[in-house]
């Protein structure tokens, strides 16, 4: 007698241009009620434009264990980025 | 229009043709008329007024976290609308009261709610009942009063029909889950609808009072906004494979001060502070 | 709303040894909290960091929950289509608030459903302040001013606290709380400026908010024995007693500017450490609170266990109605 509904992940899109944010969760039977949920509960303020909800049982995240070998070799590959690159500056912006 | 109340005797009755061209009981407040128009705002008013002070009394009990929160949103919706039909009803009035004043100086038959909005919350289908059927019928309504010839009136209903639709629809969505998910909510959903389904006929009444706002563009014609009702309620109806309740006769008496007896109580409650300290500023 | 750490059993548990955990790991996690990194729900932590913080998430968002029933209990009666509006709002915000604090509760693996049911059970604690009644509008006043103006004391530094849901949650709810003191000082100015009797009504309010009022900052630092624990993990950040004194500090000018009278007779100005001293706390009510005999503890029990029992067929129906819907989907 004591069921909870499953949890969904809200994001919100604070105001057009810029990309949905996660701002937390709502509890929720399905998608349009967790919708509603995540109206009636996070943008009671004016903090958006748009909402997204997906299951939370649906994310799929990496492993902080491996987090590591997912994001350390990014480390070295500075020729990726444009100050590895000396350019004089009597060239001009570039 | 008889009474139709049997809890409403003879003395009553004489009061409440004063209180049609009067509006108020109260030692003190002048008994005058003062028009249709104010008369129409206090009936817009006051339904969104008396529904919203049922529904805080859900607040901090409703069956999830999440329906309070929504509970609550359509709550301040309607307490919002209330503020700005009353406040603007004393305007017309003239006689120097405000919303506060109409909302918590006046007594049962100067009140005009129809029933619907006045029945006791119940369980939540019986909540979710009353909140269908009266958002379905104020989201047509205030769709209608946005090309009122008053622009007060215009402004409100623009600014309040969005938040209707949102009601209307989170309504909706109830009805359906409730109808079409297990053999108890079902029940208890079936006697929402039936418990309100008398007072459905009052909603689109319309009287002398209307009738003449109707002809110069103010008010909106209630019996023409019927046909999209039953329209949308059939659909939401089916869409919850519930039945269309039988039509009982339906009870009528809002628009004019005849009330049930819930609404002495809620009022008891509503106003005893400023009723208590007369003086007292809050 | 917000309530320090309470003890289960009325403030003596021995701090959770964490000597059974892998020592490297240990070593490597407090290393991270140290030099002020956030901990997120899936790294690896102490088993006793997981379940002090379960503890206090949970205690805090029932304290939310259960802190809607004393001001609900004047959402009917609010003397103003204004006053009426904005307790409406602000008890909707402590639902809110709750709901934050839940799931951030949730990401360290225990359902909002269990920690429910452990509040049902009597087996989690709330904040002390709900259990008492409140008997006039300006208790409303009170609790807005006394009740939030502590909990924001308490909940600012939390939001740099070390785990990320946590903190996350508390920066939004301090964000949405800004409003709760001032509508609740404002109730009181309101009164101060009045009639007699809502004079009155004020000053008995202050009455009996004030020691619950400094009782939620929790016992004296002397009898927290996990404050060192706490402190190291960036979980609590400043002692009950520091952040009681600032709270009687911030508060007793407050009330000067009302015209009301702060009930100890032993407090005064102490030039020298340029705070006030004040009388003592009596913790024996306090532990008695805590202990579930508060005025309306049986009440406050009873509405959120009867919110949630009559509302489970709600619950049960909407996932019955979603699954009927999948099946016919997958038909």
């Amino acid at each position: 007698m004591s069921h909870d509904w499953p949890l969904w992940e809200v994001f919100i899109r604070s105001k057009g241009g810029l990309s949905h944010k996660h701002v937390g969760s709502v509890h929720a039977p399905d998608g349009e009620l967790a919708l509603r949920h995540a109206r009636d509960v996070y943008t009671r303020r004016l903090e958006g434009v748009s909402l997204w909800v997906v299951q939370s049982s649906d994310i799929v995240a990496s492993d902080p264990d491996q987090s590591g070998p997912m994001f350390e070799p990014a480390e070295t590959k500075i020729y990726r980025h444009p100050t590895f690159y000396d350019i004089p500056d009597a060239v001009g912006h570039m | 229009m008889a009474p139709s109340l049997p809890t409403i005797q003879p003395g009553d009755v004489a009061n409440a043709e004063k209180a049609r061209a009067g509006g108020s009981f109260d030692a003190g407040e002048a008994v005058e008329h003062h028009g249709a128009l104010f008369d129409y705002l206090l009936r817009l008013g006051d339904d969104s007024l008396i529904l919203g002070q049922r529904l805080t009394e859900w607040c901090g009990h409703a069956p999830a976290l999440e329906i309070d929160l929504s509970l609550a949103n359509i709550g301040l919706d309607l307490i919002g609308q209330a503020s700005l039909f009353l406040n603007l009803a004393g305007e017309v009035e003239g006689k120097g009261r405000d919303g506060d004043r109409l909302a918590f100086h006046r007594d049962v038959l100067a009140f005009r709610n129809c029933l619907l909005v006045e029945q006791p919350n119940g369980d939540f289908a019986q909540t979710i009942a009353r909140q269908f059927l009266f958002s379905t019928m104020q989201l047509s309504l205030f769709e209608r009063l946005t090309g009122s010839s008053d622009h007060r009136i215009a402004e409100i209903a623009a600014k309040a029909v969005k938040e209707v639709r949102y009601h209307a629809e989170l309504a909706s969505d109830w009805v359906v889950r409730l109808g079409d998910g297990t053999e108890e909510s079902r029940r208890r959903m079936v006697d929402g609808l039936d418990w309100f389904w008398r007072f459905v006929d009052e909603m689109f009444q319309s009287d002398e009072i209307e009738q003449s706002l109707t002809r110069a563009g103010i008010a909106v014609d209630r019996a023409e906004l019927r046909q999209g009702f039953d329209a949308t309620v059939g659909n939401v109806l089916r869409d919850a494979t519930l039945p269309l309740p039988e039509y009982p006769r339906a009870l009528t008496g809002g628009r004019i001060g005849h009330h049930g007896e819930h609404l002495g109580h809620l009022l008891a409650t509503m106003q005893y502070l400023p009723r208590t300290y007369p003086d007292a500023v809050w | 709303m917000y309530t320090t750490e309470l003890k289960e059993q009325g403030g003596k548990v021995a701090p959770v040894s964490i000597v059974s955990e892998d020592p490297e790991l240990v070593a490597a996690f407090e290393a991270r909290v140290a030099a002020d990194e956030f901990i997120e729900p899936k790294d690896w932590m102490p088993e006793a960091y997981r379940r002090t913080l379960v503890r206090q998430i949970s205690q805090h968002a029932h304290s939310e929950i259960v802190g809607m029933l004393p001001e609900g209990n004047w959402l009917t009666r609010a003397p103003s289509l204004r006053r009426k509006a904005i307790l409406l709002a602000k008890v909707q915000d402590e639902g809110g608030h709750g709901l934050y604090l839940y799931c951030a509760a949730e990401t360290l693996g225990t359902s909002r459903e269990e920690m429910i049911e452990a509040l049902h059970a009597g087996k989690a604690k709330y904040s002390t302040i709900f259990n008492y009644p409140t008997l006039t509008w300006a208790d409303i006043g009170a609790i807005g001013w006394l009740v939030d103006g502590a909990a924001i004391m308490n909940q600012v530094p939390l939001q740099r606290t070390s785990y990320g849901p946590y903190a996350r949650a508390m920066i939004r709810v301090c964000k949405e709380e800004s409003f709760h003191q001032r509508q609740g000082y404002e109730i009181m100015m309101t009164l101060g400026a009045g009639t007699a009797e809502q004079k009155a009504m004020a000053q008995d309010a202050l009455n009996r908010w004030w020691w619950p009022s400094l009782m939620m900052f929790g016992p004296p630092d002397a009898d927290s024995p996990n404050s060192a624990q706490g402190f190291r993990w960036r979980i609590k950040r400043d002692s009950n007693d520091d952040l009681r004194r600032k709270f009687v500090d911030a508060t007793v000018p407050q009330a000067e500017f009302l015209g009301l009278t702060i009930p100890d007779p032993d407090l005064r100005w102490n030039a020298e450490k340029e705070g006030y001293d004040f009388g003592e706390i009596d913790w024996e009510e306090f532990y008695a609170v805590v202990r579930g005999e508060g005025p309306t503890a049986r009440e406050r029990m009873k509405a959120r266990r009867d919110a949630w029992e009559q509302g489970a067929w709600v619950r049960e129906a909407a996932d019955a109605h979603e699954a009927k819907r999948r099946a016919r989907l997958a038909a």
